[in-house]
């Protein structure tokens, strides 16, 4: 019998209304990389929440190394040598590298002097060992997203975790990056650790562990060989029915009109540096344009400088002939712009106000909703609400619930449901399905090309180079802030669009020809 | 569903309300400490803090006349509150207010009812000046409203103090005390509950947090100065000028709290009277706090306010204790009214 690093048995955990794990048996081994799969709000967060020791189970033991734990908390868990790496980093923006691994475990010399070539050495060691490459002394806020992540998976290392918990830990990732990312975890093994990895992302799920367990609805369905399994069958335990991978794409209908015009778009970044360096494009009626690119090259800032919300230094945009340059958010929602934000926690969402008030966010003003300046039709906005929940499934118990309660598939839902309600002209969707689970996804897509047959232009940002190539009808590609080819996804293939990413200035005759 | 919700809704209410009672019920618990500690009675104190409060006609009205400000004040805090912004100056816009009442209550002749109103107009808007200008600084040029809306508070209180001063132009060269000429009775707010001070003030100040409470969650401008407090980046979203909005809350919040010293100019003393707040403004901002920022809450917090400050005066009137003892009280109060995380952290202490 192999010997678990981590062994949960029957765990149960209750919230108010729900049963967020219904005796859930889970068990890693040493030197395993163990997938935890499921759809948001299976229950994965909250399974482990309860490992790293920050929820107290109702029933249920667990065990480390074999040993039954009493009284387990975040301080036993850490001892024991379980380390968490979450989704959102836990990091001091303003400190190096190395102070931020050694933060709270600071080498000390002399009796009174830090050590910091200590912890530098020692962080090196670990960089090399299980290659992580890293500079000890580069500044967190400097670092890429990538590289953060890496320093978090130290940090835990550092501490002296045998159990490694990443969650959700390519979300932010490029494919070079999540590759690398596979390397390192599989060195970890190499080494004897433990690693889950929390995920919803099935491919990669099979690329990297060697086990995978699916949880639905709080309750382990099974645990299956990455070897032994396909997305398919996995896709099936997740959400408990057969799901349509290749979306059907209708064919666009052939209509020159363009909806949207942005011509020569110059803007800054919040740095002051320039983030789009003269953008130009169509996007026509009936037309899904994706926009490809590897995160931080200009998309967030050309999703909202077509929204309004970040000014122009240069060119011009219109929509259906409206020039729009220089006008306010208010205008560009008037002219018929929706906008489904990268942020949905940020911008999207206001996460205290309730579902109703946040499903006129945008047309708080219109007549259906504000009668007049003096009056707010409370009965129409629970109707419209209700509708939308009703329409796009978003799951509540009711629509006075504050934003912020519901589940991020469903918070996301909401917003797909605002702005496509809207019957908008346009349809900005930066990073429409991150974040989402299977159902989620193929949901988003579904509605993304009905919008476009309905008769909406829709511009697709997204850092999921599969999403753009199965929705869009044109994929441009932007690289350090300048489209460098527009290509018909007939026309092209992964291999190509990867390598106009990463260095775009090769392939700059692509662009001019489509003019 | 519909019920369903409701039922939710209301078990909220009741939850709050429930710490909010278990908070007074502890913060006299431990003054009942400190009072014993201290060396007095016990009961001397607090018989006499509800005399004073609560205690017979009298002892009520002085606590109305008391809370009647205070409401409006709180209104002011807890409206700025709700676009995000912290207005520490209700007291100067207070003092502002009350100014511009008495100079138009004392020198523009009207008929009655319509002289009262262009009164509370006058002095909402001399209040809802004071809140414009750190509105304006804040939005266009980002200076904290913190510092800015107390920083004025002196001004408004020195400037005050000079206009009425023996030298000053508005002083009232009949007596030596720094106040202004009365006001003509047609500006007079009538008294309700004779002998006592209350008058028709308290309506005015209970009518506008109807107003208050009618305009944050019923109209689409009220939703947007919230959406604008609860989150920036999903306002500018909505296509809200979040500029607009942060300076129209500070100018709203002005004009309550002007209202709050129009109402003890019209109603109360009948003239501006030199420093004649106790700090209501100041109040104020505990009262909204206490209030959990919602409008209705504020005429109760206020009320609260108000007995301890009534109730206070009879302690220390009564010989129980000295006023400081009273004042003593009145913070422990507060304080654990505005800790309600604190509680919340002992109930879940318990459950563990």
């Amino acid at each position: 019998m192999p010997e678990f690093a981590v062994d949960m048995r029957g765990i149960v955990k209750r919230f108010p209304g729900v049963v967020a794990n219904d005796s859930v048996d889970f068990a890693v081994e040493r030197g395993e990389i163990h997938g935890l799969l499921g759809e948001n709000g299976a229950g994965k967060t909250v399974l482990m929440s309860t490992l790293y020791g920050l929820y107290r189970p109702d029933a249920g033991e667990i065990l480390i190394n074999g040993h039954p734990q009493s009284n387990y908390g975040p301080a036993t868990a850490i001892r024991l040598g379980i380390g968490m790496v979450h989704q959102h980093f836990m990091l001091v923006p303003r400190l190096s590298v190395a102070e931020n691994i050694m933060l709270g475990q600071e080498p000390i010399k002399s009796g009174i002097f830090l050590d910091r070539e200590a912890a530098i050495r020692q962080i090196q060691k670990f960089s090399n060992q299980y290659g992580l490459p890293i500079d000890p002394k580069a500044r967190v806020d400097q670092l890429p997203v990538g590289a953060q992540q890496r320093v978090e998976i130290i940090k835990a290392l550092y501490r002296g975790a045998d159990t490694l918990i990443l969650d959700e830990p390519t979300a932010v990732l490029t494919e070079q990056e999540v590759e690398h990312l596979g390397s390192a975890l599989r060195k970890l093994k190499q080494e004897g650790k433990a690693t889950i990895l929390i995920t919803h992302k099935l491919r990669e799920a099979i690329e990297i562990c060697d086990r995978i367990t699916v949880l639905r609805k709080g309750r382990v369905i099974g645990t299956v060989h990455a070897s032994e399994t396909n997305e398919r069958e996995l896709a099936e335990m997740m959400v408990g029915r057969d799901v349509v991978f290749t979306v059907r794409r209708t064919e666009a209908k052939e209509t020159p009109e363009p909806v949207l015009r942005a011509k020569e778009i110059e803007a800054e970044d919040d740095r002051g540096l320039l983030a789009l360096k003269g953008v130009s494009f169509d996007v026509r009626k009936n037309e899904i344009l994706g926009i490809a690119g590897v995160q931080g090259n200009g998309q967030a800032e050309l999703a909202e400088v077509l929204t309004g919300l970040r000014p122009i230094r240069k060119g011009s945009v219109s929509l259906g002939g409206q020039d729009l340059t220089g006008k306010t958010v208010r205008d560009f929602i008037d002219a018929g712009i929706a906008h489904i934000p990268a942020d949905r926690h940020l911008r999207g969402l206001v996460m205290n106000f309730s579902l109703r008030e946040n499903a006129i966010l945008g047309r708080q003003r219109i007549h259906q909703f504000a009668p007049s300046r003096f009056w707010q039709n409370q009965l129409e906005i629970t109707n419209y609400t209700k509708r939308i929940v009703e329409e796009f499934g978003v799951k509540t118990p009711s629509v006075y619930v504050l934003a912020q309660n519901l589940s991020g598939g469903n918070q996301q839902r909401l917003i797909v449901g605002r702005e496509f309600s809207k019957e908008p002209r346009m349809i900005i969707a930066a990073q429409p399905t991150r974040g989402l689970d299977v159902g989620g996804i193929e949901y988003v897509h579904e509605q993304l090309l009905k919008m476009r047959d309905h008769g909406a232009a829709v511009l697709l940002i997204s850092m999921d180079l599969d999403e753009v190539m199965m929705l869009s009808d044109r994929i441009a590609v932007i690289y350090n802030g300048s489209i460098v080819a527009i290509r018909d996804p007939e026309d092209t293939d992964r291999r190509e669009l990867g390598e106009l990413m990463l260095s775009g200035a090769r392939a700059q005759t692509g662009a001019e020809e489509e003019g | 569903m519909k019920g369903n919700t409701s039922l939710s809704k209301g078990s909220t209410l009741l939850r709050e309300l429930g710490i909010t009672a278990l908070s007074i019920v502890l913060a006299f618990g431990i003054s009942a400490f400190i009072v014993w500690a201290a060396g007095f009675s016990v009961s001397a104190v607090f018989i006499n803090l509800w005399k004073g409060a609560f205690g017979g006609k009298l002892a009520l009205g002085s606590t109305l006349t008391k809370s009647t400000p205070i409401i409006l004040t709180s209104l002011s805090f807890l409206l700025a509150f709700r676009c995000g912004l912290f207005n520490i100056g209700a007291e100067g816009q207070l003092y502002i207010g009350a100014i511009v009442a008495a100079v138009v209550g004392a020198y523009i002749h009207l008929p009655a009812a319509l002289h009262v109103v262009v009164c509370l107009l006058a002095g909402g808007l001399g209040g809802a000046l004071w809140g414009w200008i750190p509105g304006y600084l804040k939005a266009k040029r980002g200076v904290n409203e913190f510092v800015s809306t107390m920083m004025l508070s002196y001004v408004a209180i020195g400037l005050t103090d000079y206009l009425v001063a023996p030298r000053g132009p508005l002083h009232d060269t009949k007596y030596w005390a720094n106040q202004t000429i009365r006001i003509a009775p047609t500006a007079a707010l009538p008294r309700i509950m004779k002998p006592t001070q209350v008058s028709m003030a308290l309506i005015v100040a209970v009518f506008f947090a109807l107003v208050v409470w009618y305009y944050l969650f019923r109209t689409p401008a009220g939703y947007e100065l919230r959406g604008v407090g609860l989150s920036p980046p999903a306002a500018e979203y909505g296509g809200i000028r979040i500029e607009r909005k942060l300076i129209l809350a500070l100018t709203l919040a002005g004009f309550l709290a002007g209202l709050a010293g129009t109402g003890e100019v019209l109603g109360t003393h009948f003239r501006f009277i030199g420093r004649f707040s106790p700090g209501y403004g100041w109040d104020g901002i505990a009262g909204g706090l206490i209030a959990r920022a919602h409008p209705i809450g504020a005429i109760f917090a206020a009320l609260l306010m108000g007995a301890l400050r009534a109730g206070g005066m009879q302690v220390q009137r009564s010989g129980a204790a000295p006023g400081d003892i009273a004042a003593v009280i009145q913070g422990l109060v507060i304080f654990f009214i505005i800790a309600p995380t604190l509680i919340r952290v002992l109930i879940h202490w318990r459950k563990k």
